[in-house]
């Protein structure tokens, strides 16, 4: 019995003294990604040539994210996420502004980027660019119709029930209805709305599930006909399946730019700075763009790429699909409760 | 002899139940292929990759700190106060099991947010703060393998010691202490059980980049599943049915399991 | 004057419970009853009348007593199987039968996944076959189907340690005095078994419903438990209140069937072992 508890002892003993635990340093950078957003590898080097220790927590959804922040439990001090979730964060007096001199290799970033930016960003002093793209439809060729993928229609056809992936995010998901009905992505029009939910609710017997990152692997696994996919993930995963094929169908979608932040409550400004800088530099952005497999505003990155890749319409959206794409806004807080409450119904509806 | 069959059959249908699914898992690890049905060859790629996730096993380390450490706080408070409550009145006592109760029977995910809460409020979330939420829901289980132990022990042998002359201390380690030891054992052993396996709490009061094995593959599967994982769960089970079976089967279990 | 003393060693305890056990628990009370501004409503609690968070509730109080009751009739006779086998092996085959309970419960979820999955080995198996394939990941029966995968130890040992206690005397003594299987099963070994049994359900139905994360990753989204609800409240939408006002009612839940299980059995928990 003895020896027992002295085996258990000696054993919690030796974990405790081989630095299993860790300590908390100021030598730390608190960064909150999108998952699978960045090459792991990459933080790995940064810490080995800084010394800097990453603390890196990942989020599913921009709403998702907010929370996080928002809960002031963790200080960030650097954060990536979408457009409208920094254009509320920014009304909400949550970033600070950003000391560009500090990140001197972010003028190796596409001028056109932070024009895009300016959207919710209109002087340019809060963010900085990191992926962007736009929202389709990612098809296995030998299940689909190639004919009909030109319109979001195609997800309500009952040829393909439960063959669809929906995108488990509030707002992506009333995209795909709002643009199928010709509605603005950002009404908060309650007949618009309802509208929209309404045709959700009509599609949920057809879909085989509503996921966000995994919705990549499980077309990939051909588990499904089509799924609703960020261009990125669907030019990653035409790498891996040839049978897959992307489109943006003609009704129009939306264009999304996602950027870095320093929130108002860093701890770690100069770390952050420091990090933006080194994902602007060549070798690791190229590192970085080949793992995330998005539009990268890096010219250099861009230049150096096969032609045919630069000419990859699935990654970098051509202009003219871009004209019929819409941006997110962030809306106020009782739209967003709204769209909370109906994307809640839509969720347990039978 | 037909009731016989039919009782192995029985025991046969549940043993696949419970341990294809983990079957599947080990087999695939070793697979040379991404698929989740063709074979494509022996390897062990993924446990090299695997071993070279800096992630998992970081989340590997901090499971194990977690619920060691966990454990043995726990399991020092909880026989402190199941000896206090021992010598408590009726009444006194009533309240207390009521109180140690309320984790125990309270939904995790209630815990967790409950713990969060708090802790949002006070202060920052970090690796203390899962440490705390996991003793704070092991320690009633060491109270509940401690008190009954304690109540069977012989009171008349504990205060003899003491009229003869012993203190209070000796007496306890001489008389009290060797009845209550499996007791503290068991409680140590299932709060450590516990808090490896916990994913609701720690998943509500964990810090940036703090993740125990349970965060980590909760975060992971939601990406999209990697065959590291196939090959962790191979360890993990290699792990607990060692751990188990030196537990049960071991030298010193004999005398345990026949009390 | 001992007995004070000894109270005294209870102090740290006391201390730990009053700070994270009571006061956690106020602080969800004082969220459920407030607004965001900090005024007094009842709007969190009652909004469990919303349909959307009725039904889940309804929802997870079904799948939970489905996944209760398979797990109640799997365990039951498995426990009497393994008790009657008076081997030497018997501690072994215990053993094996409660040994997954300590992988990693996402392991086990990730398991089910795999096997559920379209592609996965059961369907590639039954298409051999020519049978038709089944279609149930993303659906709440995968989600019950995990969840008994899941649960089902905590439901054979605390019927197995209870029927392990029955003494053969008794059995022996009831078919000296005439009485049949039936009636040494219903009279004897049905009454002397329910502690354990009411254990066994009381580990089952608790965690199954208040469970999220095997409807979050075995239900595809299209599952909503309330425990998904108060999860999505507090990490996706902001909204603590809310999250708080649902976790009031399903901690009065929790509690509830608790009292109406513990009328009638005394032992919970500690049976694990």
């Amino acid at each position: 019995m003895k020896k027992k508890l002295l085996l258990v002892l000696s054993v919690s003993a030796l974990f405790l003294f081989t630095g299993c635990g860790r300590t908390d340093s100021p030598n730390t950078l608190t960064i909150l990604n999108y998952g699978k957003y960045i090459e792991p590898e990459i933080l790995e080097i940064f810490e080995e040539e800084t010394g800097i220790k990453v603390e890196y927590e990942e989020y599913i959804t921009p709403e998702n994210m907010y929370t996080k922040y928002k809960a002031g439990a963790i200080d960030y001090d650097l954060i990536c996420t979408s457009d409208y979730m920094i254009e509320k964060l920014i009304q909400e007096n949550e970033v600070s502004e950003m000391n560009y001199e500090n990140i001197p290799l972010s003028k190796d970033l596409d001028q056109t980027y932070f024009e895009f930016s300016k959207s919710f960003d209109p002087e340019n002093k809060y963010t900085l660019p990191y992926f962007f793209g736009t929202v389709g439809i990612l098809y296995n060729k030998d299940l689909v119709d190639e004919s009909k993928v030109n319109s979001w229609d195609i997800l309500w056809d009952e040829n393909y029930a439960g063959q669809i992936i929906m995108a488990d995010s509030v707002r992506d998901s009333f995209m795909v209805a709002q643009k199928r009905l010709g509605y603005s992505l950002n009404t908060t029009d309650e007949d618009e709305l309802r509208a929209a939910q309404e045709l959700l609710i009509q599609q949920k017997p057809l879909v085989y599930s509503y996921l966000v990152d995994e919705a990549q692997d499980e077309m990939i696994a051909e588990n499904a006909a089509m799924a609703v996919v960020y261009s990125g993930e669907a030019g990653y995963a035409l790498e891996f399946n040839d049978k897959l094929a992307f489109s943006v169908p003609d009704e129009g979608s939306n264009m999304w730019i996602d950027c870095w932040f320093i929130p108002g409550r860093a701890r770690h400004t100069e770390h952050a700075e420091k990090f933006l800088n080194f994902l602007c530099r060549e070798d690791i952005a190229m590192m970085n763009f080949e793992y995330v497999y998005y539009a990268t505003p890096n010219t250099r990155v861009k230049e150096s790429l096969d032609p045919e890749l630069q000419n990859n319409t699935t990654i970098f959206p051509p202009a003219k699909i871009l004209e019929n794409c819409e941006v997110l806004k962030s809306l106020d807080d009782e739209a967003t409760m709204k769209y909370n409450l109906y994307w809640k119904e839509i969720k347990s509806a039978d | 002899m037909i009731r016989k069959s039919a009782e192995r059959i029985y025991l046969f249908l549940i043993f696949l139940f419970l341990y294809l699914p983990i079957g599947v898992l080990i087999v695939l690890s070793f697979n040379n292929s991404k698929s989740k049905v063709l074979w494509g060859g022996f390897t062990l790629a993924w446990y090299k990759k695997l071993f070279s996730n800096s992630a998992i096993m970081e989340a590997f380390c901090t499971t194990i700190f977690i619920s060691l450490a966990s454990a043995a706080i726990a399991t020092l408070l909880g026989v402190l106060a199941a000896l206090g409550i021992d010598a408590m009145k009726k009444r006194g006592q009533t309240v207390m099991l009521g109180a140690t109760n309320i984790p125990l029977l309270n939904a995790d995910i209630v815990t967790g947010i409950s713990m969060m809460l708090l802790f949002v409020r006070f202060t920052r979330l970090g690796m203390s703060t899962v440490l705390i939420a996991h003793i704070t829901f092991n320690i009633p289980y060491v109270i509940l393998n401690v008190l009954p132990k304690l109540k069977q022990s012989s009171r008349t042998a504990y205060e003899a010691a003491l009229d003869l002359g012993a203190t209070p201390l000796y007496a306890f380690r001489k008389i009290i202490w060797p009845q209550i030891l499996p007791g503290i054992l068991s409680g140590f052993l299932m709060a450590m059980t516990m808090s490896l396996d916990d994913f609701s709490v720690t998943y509500f009061t964990k810090g940036a980049g703090i993740n125990t094995l349970s965060t980590i593959i909760y975060t992971e599967m939601r990406k999209g599943i990697r065959p590291e994982m196939y090959a962790l769960s191979t360890i993990l089970f290699l792990i607990a049915l060692i751990l188990l079976l030196f537990m049960n089967f071991g030298p010193t279990a004999r005398k345990e399991t026949r009390e | 004057m001992r007995k004070l003393k000894r109270q005294l060693l209870a102090g740290p305890y006391i201390l730990w419970m009053t700070g994270f056990i009571l006061l956690p628990i106020a602080m969800v009370l004082y969220y459920a009853f407030t607004t965001t501004g900090g005024s007094f409503t009842l709007l969190n609690v009652s909004s469990i009348a919303f349909s959307v968070h009725f039904k889940a509730l309804i929802l997870s109080l079904k799948l939970a007593l489905i996944c209760t009751v398979i797990c109640l009739i799997l365990s039951y006779p498995l426990a009497m199987i393994l008790n009657r086998m008076k081997t030497k092996s018997q501690g072994f085959i215990v053993f094996i039968f409660i040994l997954p309970m300590w992988m990693n419960f996402m392991l086990r979820i990730l398991a089910w996944r795999m096997l559920l999955s379209n592609n996965g080995i059961i369907n590639s198996l039954l298409e051999t076959l020519g049978l038709p394939m089944i279609d149930i990941l993303n659906t709440p029966t995968a989600v019950v189907f995990c969840m008994v995968y899941d649960f089902l130890p905590f439901m054979i040992l605390p019927i197995y340690n209870a029927m392990a206690r029955i003494q053969p005397d008794i059995i022996e003594a009831a078919k000296d005095l005439g009485a049949g299987n039936a009636t040494i099963f219903f009279k004897i070994i049905v009454p002397l078994t329910m502690s354990g049994v009411i254990s066994g359900i009381i580990m089952v139905f608790v965690p199954a419903l208040t469970s999220f994360a095997v409807s979050d990753l075995l239900g595809g989204g299209k599952v909503l438990l309330i425990g998904n609800v108060i999860e999505q409240a507090f990490m996706q939408e902001y909204n603590w209140n809310l999250g708080s006002g649902l976790s009031f009612v399903l901690m009065i839940f929790v509690i509830a069937s608790m009292a109406l299980m513990n009328s009638r059995g005394d032992e919970t928990g500690a049976g694990v072992w």
